[in-house]
């Protein structure tokens, strides 16, 4: 019963154009941790190797995806047909600029953190499965950011919000089951919206594959079912983005988890709801989006201000960053909410630089509650007298995360606030200086009162940081001091995938080589 | 559930269960079945003799931990589209072969490494969370 290329033709139905070896950097980001999950999840008795496992594979992962990102600033996007069936019925892979900056920028938040937790981590968390669900997670994030197929995107949320669900329980306190209710039914139910929308604009439009959505709606009369189609994913996505006011969920869960997944869910899972609204609304549907650049104006300006203000008022220091993180969200939405080429460079800029910056104050903030032994601000103390080099960090940390020179988070804030002036939209920049000075304020109240203030009486700080959390911490500042001394690089890659969202013409004939059947 | 004509008859029920889903699993390139029915099958097999038998018999039957069964499921299907990238195709594109056993033409492919990798996904997720829930009650009536 063997059918060969005599009885069918294939290239009606088949990419017959020979993949190359170097194609194999496409499904790497997601073929990789995948596999490697599953490797550690089969060896999950034997505690001492979980981390060697993990670690490895993402240092292999970070440098596939590296070199994807050479190749892809190279030769434009680069797609690659699963299991060879021709577009737009087979799964397409593609990755462009803006997704391979970001998987990237992915990869190395989760290298910081598996090698962070190795010192981390019980016995008993490891054989719960802290590194498989780790390597799934990212193989999620990846997946989001590689996938040229809307409804790949829902299957790469689900693979990630498995994982977290997973994650956040893990250590089974009973204040976690607390945060992960809230965080599991809010998702949920938003993907469930991101589910049900996708089939409303299948139905609409025919097609599931991005590039074959970009042109189908371009064609599309103005107005009707593809509106409101735009107005759920926006209320979708704002959710998994956590955006004001549908962003409660994440203050509300994020203090809960042993703070190496905190890290890696404030430096990855929000950022993967605004990767989702920037594709779906700069690319795919870029004309509702004009629509619907005021609600998205006003929603980033109250995601800027509201959170920035929350942040002044707590006193427990994971509370505090899980509503800076939120504030973050703000400036991305903003450059969304702008629109032009400029918008989306400080947007996609803003994102690595939100990865970054947010898994690297949360690892700090584990190594001052290792030392203080509490994260709440009425007990913390006295770091700067423990450890000089913790404090450092931390104020790097701050400084960045506060969008203040000479740290990554000042360039992508510059080209947000320039754009936004470009575009006549003061308010929108005002917002963000006004959010940027709240930020300041309360991750400065922070310092002053955790780390510079003398160790209240009766609770010295006398833990120790350890090393390997240290030199994460070190590593990762110095990234982030690169990044904000040598911006021209990041500027470049974000301004290339921004122009990619804007002029989709590149990535819709890679995925379409030649001409449309 | 603890009659005498349930602990009689659950071995076997559960044995021929297995066979079934693997035929099921087998089935499914072309016909109704496939990796995930099967593992279905194959989970409310050892559901069944778990109920009749006890959560320990059923561990012991099946060597590995459900989990690690599911890990070794998710490694297979990865796993299983690697073939075609070392063949210049696509990740996941089937490769067939036809080999001759027995005067027969068996078809094989990738399609069914990945397809016993759904399998034993399914199979090992859903005895684990069975055998968790079931080991749960048994705890809690020695309790009571």
């Amino acid at each position: 019963m063997a059918v060969d290329a005599t009885t069918v033709d294939l290239t009606r139905a088949m990419v017959t154009v020979p993949a190359r070896l170097a194609d194999v950097l496409i499904v790497a980001p997601v073929a990789l941790p995948l596999i490697g999950g599953a490797l550690a999840l089969f060896l999950r008795n034997l505690p001492r190797l979980q981390p060697v496992i993990a670690i490895l594979v993402l240092v292999v992962l970070v440098a596939c995806e590296a070199a994807l990102l050479a190749r892809v600033l190279a030769e434009g996007p680069l797609t690659m047909m699963m299991g060879r069936w021709l577009p737009p019925f087979g799964i397409a892979f593609t990755v462009d600029a803006l997704g391979a900056v970001l998987a990237l920028t992915a990869g190395v938040a989760g290298l910081a953190v598996a090698i962070y937790s190795a010192t981390d981590l019980t016995v008993g968390d490891r054989r719960f499965g802290f590194y498989p669900l780790l390597l799934l997670l990212v193989a999620g994030v990846s997946g989001a950011f590689c996938t040229g197929d809307i409804f790949n995107l829902y299957v790469w949320f689900e693979v990630l919000l498995i994982s977290s669900f997973g994650l956040i329980v893990l250590g089974g306190d009973p204040r976690q089951l607390d945060g992960a209710v809230k965080y599991g039914i809010l998702n949920l139910i938003a993907t469930t919206l991101f589910l049900v929308t996708t089939g409303l604009l299948y139905g609409l439009v025919g097609t599931l594959n991005m590039a074959d959505i970009t042109e189908r709606v371009a064609a599309l009369p103005d107005g009707g079912p593809i509106t409101t189609i735009a107005v759920i994913y926006l209320l979708a996505f704002a959710m998994k983005a956590a955006a004001f006011p549908l962003g409660f969920w994440l203050p509300a869960s994020y203090h809960t988890p042993k703070i190496v997944v905190g890290a890696i869910f404030a430096g990855l899972l929000t950022k993967v709801g605004v990767y989702a609204l920037i594709r779906v609304f700069a690319m795919l549907m870029p004309s509702e989006r004009l629509l619907l650049a005021d609600v998205i104006g006003w929603v980033a300006a109250l995601t800027l201000l509201v959170p920035a203000l929350a942040a002044l008022a707590e006193s427990e220091i994971r509370r505090t960053l899980g509503w800076v993180v939120i504030a973050g969200i703000g400036n991305m939405l903003a450059g969304l909410a702008l629109g032009s080429e400029a918008g989306y460079a400080g947007a996609i800029a803003y994102a690595v630089h939100s990865m970054l910056a947010m898994t690297a104050i949360y690892l700090t903030l584990g190594l001052v509650e290792r030392i203080a032994g509490t994260s709440s601000l009425h007990e913390a103390g006295g770091i700067w007298r423990a450890s000089p080099l913790v404090a450092a960090l931390f104020l790097v940390m701050v400084l960045s995360a506060s969008g203040l020179p000479p740290f990554s988070g000042f360039w992508p804030k510059a080209m947000l606030v320039r754009a936004a002036i470009t575009a006549d939209a003061g308010w929108i920049a005002a917002a963000i200086l006004v959010s940027g000075f709240l930020v300041t304020l309360a991750l400065g109240r922070v310092f002053l009162f955790a780390i510079w203030r003398d160790a209240p009486a009766g609770r010295p700080a006398a833990g120790s940081a350890g090393r390997i959390g240290p030199a994460v911490g070190v590593g990762l500042a110095a990234i982030i001091a690169v990044l904000g001394v040598l911006p021209q690089p990041l500027v470049a890659v974000a301004t290339d995938g921004a122009k990619g969202l804007i002029d989709p013409a590149a990535y819709v004939s890679s995925v379409f080589p030649g001409a449309r059947p | 559930m603890n009659t005498v004509i349930f602990r009689t008859v659950a071995p076997f029920l559960t044995a021929l269960m297995l066979v079934f889903s693997v035929f099921v699993l087998l089935r499914g390139h072309n016909e109704p079945g496939g990796g995930f029915i099967g593992g279905l099958i194959a989970a409310s097999a050892l559901a069944i003799y778990g109920i009749a038998c006890g959560v320990a018999p059923v561990r012991r039957a099946m060597v590995l931990h459900p989990m690690a069964i599911s890990a070794l499921g998710l490694l297979l299907s990865g796993l299983s589209g690697l073939p075609a990238l070392a063949a210049g195709l696509p990740f996941m594109t089937a490769l067939w072969t036809y080999p001759t056993v027995l005067g027969t033409e068996l078809p094989l492919s990738t399609v069914l490494v990945f397809d016993i990798g759904v399998y034993l996904v399914v199979l090992g997720a859903i005895t684990s969370i069975l055998l968790g829930l079931e080991e749960r009650d048994v705890d809690q009536g020695e309790d009571r």
